[in-house]
């Protein structure tokens, strides 16, 4: 087909939208890594799976609403809900080409994502103090497990954020680096998913 | 490059599209987010639910709020770009349902089924 004839077509029979020729790479990028974080979010279900089933086995230790402090974790929940807001303002911003207000954003999001990691870390030492680490019973172990996972999945993406402001600053805001941000968006975004399942069976659920 | 008037990218990585993304959208995603996680605590720690029924009302909130962020962060839509992030997001629900609710399912069964215990065993 030659160029002439592909702009004559109507704007439905463009290509990715059902008409000839393959999507376009931003559409194709973020499909792969929704695929990805799909996955992820399956691998989680395991270990929501197993925290369902241990809740109860406390082996007279510790229960979840002795050891819970929901201040704390309505803190935690705000945290990420406006590192969520603040990335995706920064996503607007990059994509409008505003390297400096991109780069302020995302700024305000790692300290909001480093505050919630803080809050959690200093209650996670708070609990093994009082002796109920992992491995005091299973329903630590599962709640360690399943918290902490998501704590290591917040860490990870405050290490990418770092690695993709260097790259703004020393590539720019090029379409190849757009769509790292992109992706960085859709992991930003589908944790604070996760955390809600988090808050609802372990904290809420869990601490009547 | 990015000035093409053209409805489509003709070359692979150069976007000229806009995003339906805007600031008023994420705002709106907040603001709900923000409401139904004030709910979702309010109803565990008060009796405006009848009791009960406070973690069938929590895992309805929980929803909403997913829903919520697919749509407002994520931008999960509609639209003919959508149709297979929307199949992929099917598939992993049934396999999250599979997974937590046969999990309950089976050992709820053998704990029904379990031999009673001696009460002094580590439970």
């Amino acid at each position: 087909m030659t160029i002439a004839t592909i702009d004559a077509l109507s704007p439905e029979l463009v290509p990715g939208r059902g008409g000839g020729g393959p999507a376009p790479t931003r559409t194709v990028v973020a499909y792969g890594f929704w695929l990805f974080i799909i996955s992820d979010i399956t691998m989680f279900s395991a270990l929501f799976a197993a925290y369902a089933v241990l809740s109860g086995r406390t082996a007279d230790g510790p229960t979840g609403s002795e050891l819970f402090n929901l201040r704390h974790v309505f803190i935690e929940t705000m945290c990420l809900l406006l590192s969520s807001y603040t990335c995706g303002l920064g996503a607007l911003s990059a994509e409008r080409r505003q390297r400096d207000r991109y780069l302020v954003f995302a700024v305000l999001t790692f300290v909001l994502g480093a505050a919630f990691l803080y809050i959690e870390v200093s209650e996670f030492a708070g609990m093994v103090s009082r002796g109920a680490g992992p491995s005091r019973s299973a329903f630590l172990s599962a709640f360690f497990t399943l918290v902490g996972m998501h704590g290591a999945h917040v860490t990870a993406g405050l290490i990418w954020l770092t690695y993709m402001m260097a790259q703004v600053v020393a590539k720019g805001l090029r379409p190849r680096v757009l769509q790292r941000l992109l992706c960085f968006s859709l992991f930003w975004h589908a944790l604070d998913i996760i955390w809600i399942g988090v808050i609802t069976v372990v904290y809420l659920m869990g601490a009547p | 490059m990015h000035g093409s008037d053209r409805p489509y990218d003709r070359t692979p990585g150069v976007e000229n599209q806009e995003s339906t993304a805007n600031v008023l959208s994420y705002t709106v995603g907040l603001g709900l987010a923000v409401l139904l996680t004030i709910a979702s605590f309010v109803v565990s720690q008060t009796n405006l639910l009848w009791p009960p029924g406070i973690p069938v009302g929590l895992v309805v909130l929980a929803f909403a709020q997913i829903g919520v962020h697919l749509v407002f962060f994520l931008h999960l839509g509609t639209g003919p770009d959508h149709t297979n992030n929307i199949l992929a997001l099917a598939f992993g629900l049934l396999i999250v349902f599979l997974v937590i609710a046969g999990s309950c399912w089976i050992i709820a069964d053998l704990n029904a089924n379990m031999m009673p215990m001696p009460m002094n065993m580590p439970r």
